[in-house]
């Protein structure tokens, strides 16, 4: 939260998002736009057309030199080499970075562009610690790599059946370089690197450019009919589409193991000695994360209590589902609840019915739960 | 700028009030309060025969965003509760005042001790 020694800072879209009549909240210390009148308006139009974020608070680092791969392969949990053999450029991946205790210090995306040349994208809430723990790391390894902090780009999410199509209206001479990209790629188009990812579930690209021309590419997406969204609807449709969210869903004080991530922590190669990986092969999961759906009306948050056949348990995060038009939460649970369970969630002294689904409740517009 | 209509009563909690032809008390929360909280997707209204103290938490608003609590703005027996906003709980975005959420029959005078439009347009514009 901001106080008056430490005023929010504002990223290259905030005169944009006045403009468009954003109501504007401090969001780990940056002034963000919540939503722009109806948060379940934002939410509609990526789930059926195309919405914008202003993503330029979380940061991204541009790694360089003759140990990246190396380092990477070190820092993170997820394993680097993957992309490496795919053979193709620019492709992406999701990663937990971990402490040595297998606590989540945050969760990243890596692009790789060669393997003396990668970008991190990490979250803004995050990024100081972050950058601190990779500086040491690289130190107390001595690693010949160079990181450089990127807070002269912008970024932008771009997300819903119709956002590429509208992407390639405002913008026509991106469309070439980016109609062949697959899901999890990208591409350095002149000024633009665009990459085939996002946080809704739906298709789409996120765009990084120049601070300088946020403000023309923001006028050319409001012209090709692209909606602005605001923090409220991306935390719904990330939500909807399963994906967790850092300091909610997991934190230092759990195991990706625990949350839902395992998918994320690579094992494979055994000489691979990332860190936290001695921590998690000591401490196999003890919970789970499944979805909850609340059978009927009332609205499900994060902490409330989950009681199960087999114990109880905790949502991590919920809210309501403007696309199912019910209540959902993600909840941390003992590790033999099944999907499909009917469980109780206290809400304000009382046990409503619910149940357990398998995650997502949303892929690409379609309900799933 | 929200609106807040001359005729009502409100409270610093966000609360507003009208006097009914029949001597009961509509509440309902202020378009500040509904703009502040976003798109309004649940109510919990209290039953009616309860006696509410003054300023007792008695329902909740609650928005995609957040949970709010309503407080009662005197004290008073609920005795009627507004079963069109339960059922379409958006009404209270589209227009705070027309969608009252319960009525009271004072059970004090502590009515004397409400906000005018006045006090109540200054203590939004000081937050």
């Amino acid at each position: 939260m901001s106080d008056a020694a430490s005023p929010s800072l504002h990223t290259p879209f905030h005169d944009a998002h006045l403009v468009a009549g954003a109501r504007m909240v401090d969001f780990a210390g940056w002034h963000m736009p919540i939503n722009y009148g109806s948060q379940i308006n934002e939410h509609h139009a990526v789930r059926r057309d195309a919405g914008m974020f202003d993503v330029s608070h979380m940061l991204a680092l541009d790694l360089e030199g003759f140990d990246s791969t190396v380092w990477l392969r070190a820092l993170i949990a997820n394993d680097v080499v993957r992309l490496a053999r795919t053979g193709v450029p620019g492709k992406a991946l999701y990663s937990c970075m971990l402490r040595e205790d297998g606590g989540v210090i945050d969760d990243l995306i890596v692009y790789r562009f060669s393997d003396e040349r990668y970008r991190i994208v990490v979250n803004a809430g995050t990024a100081a610690k972050d950058v601190a723990w990779m500086r040491r790391h690289i130190a107390n390894h001595g690693f010949n790599v160079s990181l450089t902090e990127r807070r002269d780009l912008a970024m932008i999410a771009v997300q819903g059946p119709k956002a590429r199509e509208k992407i390639w209206r405002a913008l026509p001479n991106l469309k070439a370089g980016s109609e062949t990209l697959s899901p999890f790629s990208s591409a350095q188009i002149g000024d633009i690197f665009i990459g085939r990812t996002g946080y809704t579930g739906e298709d789409g690209f996120e765009l990084t450019l120049p601070a300088g021309q946020a403000a023309a590419l923001w006028q050319a997406l409001l012209g090709a009919g692209v909606q602005p969204c605001g923090l409220g609807a991306r935390d719904t449709l990330r939500l909807e589409a399963g994906m967790n969210l850092y300091g909610q869903d997991m934190d230092e004080s759990v195991s990706p193991l625990d949350s839902g991530l395992a998918w994320t922590v690579d094992f494979s190669d055994p000489a691979r000695a990332f860190s936290g990986r001695a921590a998690l092969e000591a401490n196999p999961a003890t919970r789970k994360l499944l979805g909850v759906v609340l059978e009927k009306r009332g609205v499900l948050r994060a902490n409330m209590p989950v009681f199960t056949a087999t114990g109880a348990g905790e949502t991590t995060s919920g809210s309501f589902s403007p696309t199912l038009e019910k209540s959902i939460a993600f909840a941390r649970l003992p590790l033999h609840t099944n999907t499909g369970e009917e469980v109780e969630v206290e809400i304000r002294g009382k046990r409503l019915s619910a149940h357990t689904v398998k995650l997502p409740f949303v892929r690409h517009g379609k309900a799933l739960a | 700028m929200s609106k807040v209509p001359v005729e009502l009563k409100y409270t610093d909690t966000h609360e507003w009030t009208r006097i009914e032809g029949d001597g009961s008390v509509a509440v309902g929360i202020t378009d500040h309060a509904q703009e502040a909280l976003g798109d309004i997707v649940f109510l919990e209204l209290p039953e009616i025969g309860r006696k509410l103290a003054a300023k007792e938490s008695c329902a909740v608003v609650e928005s995609v965003k957040a949970a709010s609590d309503v407080y009662a703005p005197f004290a008073g027996e609920v005795i009627a509760v507004n079963q069109a906003v339960i059922d379409t709980p958006e009404s209270v975005n589209a227009d705070a005042y027309a969608a009252w959420l319960f009525k009271l029959r004072p059970t004090d005078t502590g009515m004397a001790t409400l906000l005018d439009a006045v006090a109540y347009q200054s203590a939004i514009a000081e937050e």
